[in-house]
């Protein structure tokens, strides 16, 4: 059904859909529509589920891998320092293989405290095990949710999976989506039975004491499953687009790269405003394109390479830092053509932290420095003035 | 090198709090007044200044109109008054 | 596309101006983004809500610097900010004043009407919240939408008597600038100078 909505309230809606047993969370900025309208659903009697009221996100974490653990299909959401007081738990979720789905509604982390977006929050978490998906708008945030139970769940896979949506551009952005129905979901997901779970009657032990002769085997099979993870996502796409009617999801998504010379490439929301200033571009004869990371874990190494391999220079615009080194998408993208024969000038833009506003000139400016003869790792918008503030 | 982050009252350049008054401003009448300050513990912009009796007064750039000052001053020395 | 920022106070509606505004292109099959800026959020701090609206879905997420349409909830916000930047040379702004105050140098182009919205509010709703009202007068100072859509918007977004005293409300913002659009002589009486 076409709808008017919120893109917290529609994650909300896609969420209902999945019908989670347990949810718990915590609010925080920008998250906390989503779990308020959950909270609201399951008291209507909309969804049978447990809504788990809890004092801080460690707790909301603990109380869905426990809910996993026992078998039940789980969902929790936070945003930045939630997820970092999470962090502990979130490791342990993907360590114990529990297919938990998560929304982070991404807000930059503190200090100075800032509630906007970016994509620190979720970058920060990145070697945890999870899956991570990066949604452009609110319907593809319902649409990756709807898929993120079918990829953890898949029991070759059994890992969690966070859903990335840019914090108030989408989680409080009003947009047009057409909402599932029930019956479509049900097609493509089905009710959820755990391979292993917690019972009296057969005891089990998750996230055992291993000593150092098996723990560095336990790192390797998830390290090893999210190569099946890769396999299993174009496979999701292909099923979702049958029963649902549009592509939605998937790997990478190239945006007018037949023959792009200036390649950018970017996750999240900003992908929208990128592909605006393509088509302007393109009108006036400029070869330029885009190539969007749906899946940022497991990095998409292959489809990157095969995308980029025959442009001649390439910007990678991030919403994240890793101070004291080059950012960290910048760093992935460039270590993936380490080595080959071919490769793109790759330059790095950092770009919109803290929820400073990525206009039409930001990502022209981008295409433009990409012009110049040098690699760039450069901050876009950077007001060099406020760098000279003494207290 | 440390960017904007940390500020002291009445500094702030971004965030003009003076921008919220709607209604009402305060008028510091500077007749009756003891220096007991007051008004500067209770403002909550910290845009109170002064040295000695009758020469307190705020800053327009960040007071946001919410009238604390003239309610605690005990000699009734401050008025809230129409915006122009 | 069609680009409208609503400046307003944190506590006075301007979300709900936004998502009623957005949710009346969406029933007449326009693509609406509809989203707030927050800033310090407290009750009482300026702040925008934008809507940019389109034939197919918006893609661009930035905020809106070149808005077509201004509406001001809250004239007092006149005063220290300049609502009116990157306003377009043949943009409307509908504001929410009994009288002109203080309202800034704009362009020979750009129309700029004036509506006592708060004062349609406190006869019809009974608080002075002139945001249905502001919405009225946006259609019929627009043309760009029905006054239908906007009825049937405002039903689906309120319950109870909120539903009948905002109607209300959005029929005489409507009618007020609609009678003042009747002839030249009568659209300058409600247009700032």
């Amino acid at each position: 059904m076409r709808e008017l909505l919120e893109g917290s309230l529609a994650v909300a809606e896609a969420v209902r859909l999945c019908k989670p047993g347990v949810i718990s969370a915590y609010p925080i900025t920008p998250q906390t529509h989503i779990v308020e309208e959950l909270a609201a659903i399951i008291a209507n009697g909309k969804l049978r589920a447990e809504f788990v009221n809890v004092e801080s996100e460690h707790s909301a974490a603990s109380v869905v891998l426990g809910a996993s653990a026992a078998g039940t299909r789980s969902f929790t959401a936070t945003s930045s320092q939630g997820l970092l007081l999470m962090a502990e738990v979130v490791f342990n979720i993907a360590g114990m293989r529990f297919p938990v789905v998560m929304t982070c509604a991404n807000r930059a982390i503190s200090a100075p405290l800032n509630i906007w977006n970016d994509h620190q929050d979720a970058i920060t978490v990145r070697d945890s095990g999870w899956v991570q998906l990066h949604a452009e708008n609110v319907q593809e945030a319902i649409d990756l949710h709807i898929q993120a139970y079918r990829i953890a769940e898949d029991p070759k896979i059994m890992l969690p999976v966070m859903v990335n949506m840019d914090g108030f551009i989408l989680t409080h952005g009003l947009e047009v989506v057409e909402l599932p129905e029930q019956d479509q979901v049900d097609k493509f997901l089905p009710a959820y039975k755990a391979l292993y779970r917690l019972d009296v009657s057969n005891p089990l032990t998750f996230g055992p004491l291993v000593d150092p002769d098996y723990y560095l085997e336990a790192r390797f099979a998830v390290h090893q499953t999210h190569k099946d993870v890769l396999k299993l996502i174009p496979v999701v796409k292909e099923e979702f687009q049958k029963i649902f009617g549009r592509p939605s999801g998937g790997l990478v998504e190239g945006y007018r790269l037949d023959d792009a010379e200036k390649v950018i490439v970017a996750m999240g929301s900003v992908c929208g405003t990128i592909k605006d200033v393509i088509d302007a571009l393109r009108e006036k004869g400029k070869k330029v394109g885009l190539l969007k990371i749906v899946t940022y874990r497991p990095l998409p190494i292959d489809e990157i390479c095969q995308a980029l391999k025959n442009v001649p220079r390439v910007a990678v615009l991030e919403k994240a830092v890793s101070l004291g080194s080059y950012s960290p998408l910048l760093s992935e993208i460039r270590a993936v053509f380490s080595g080959k024969k071919k490769s793109p000038v790759i330059s790095g833009f950092v770009i919109g932290l803290g929820g400073r506003d990525i206009t039409i000139d930001s990502i022209k400016e981008v295409y433009k420095r990409l012009s110049a003869k040098t690699i760039s790792e450069e901050y876009i918008d950077l007001k060099a003035e406020l760098l000279e503030e003494s207290i | 090198m440390f960017g904007p982050l940390i500020s002291k009252p009445s500094t702030s350049k971004a965030n003009k709090t003076g921008s919220w008054r709607v209604e009402h401003k305060p008028k510091f009448l500077k007749k009756d007044c003891i220096a007991c300050k007051m008004c500067v513990l209770i403002c909550p912009e910290a845009c109170i200044t002064g040295e000695a009796k009758n020469t307190y007064d705020y800053d327009s750039n960040f007071c946001k109109g919410c009238g604390n000052c003239a309610a605690v001053c005990p000699k009734k020395d401050i008025v809230m008054v129409k915006e122009d | 596309m069609k680009e409208i920022r609503i400046h307003a106070r944190a506590g006075q509606g301007a979300i709900t101006t936004a998502s009623i505004l957005g949710f009346a292109y969406f029933l007449e099959g326009k693509f609406p983004y509809a989203f707030p800026n927050f800033g310090a959020a407290r009750m009482g701090a300026p702040m925008n809500a934008f809507v940019r609206v389109d034939d197919k879905p918006v893609r661009l997420r930035s905020q809106i610097y070149e808005p077509d349409y201004l509406l001001i909830s809250d004239a007092t916000l006149l005063r220290g900010f300049n609502c009116f930047k990157g306003f377009k040379d043949n943009g409307v702004a509908i504001i929410n004043a009994r009288h002109d105050f203080g309202i800034p140098e704009h362009k020979s182009g750009q129309k700029i009407y004036l509506v006592a919205a708060n004062d349609i509010a406190m006869e019809t709703i009974g608080r002075p919240l002139g945001n249905t009202a502001l919405l009225g007068a946006y259609v019929a100072a627009t043309d760009e939408i029905k006054l239908d859509s906007l009825i049937q918007a405002i039903k689906h977004r309120f319950s109870g008597k909120a539903v009948e005293q905002n109607i209300s409300a959005t029929q005489k913002g409507y009618e007020y600038i609609k009678q003042c659009r009747l002839s030249k002589q009568s659209e300058e009486k409600c247009l700032a100078r």
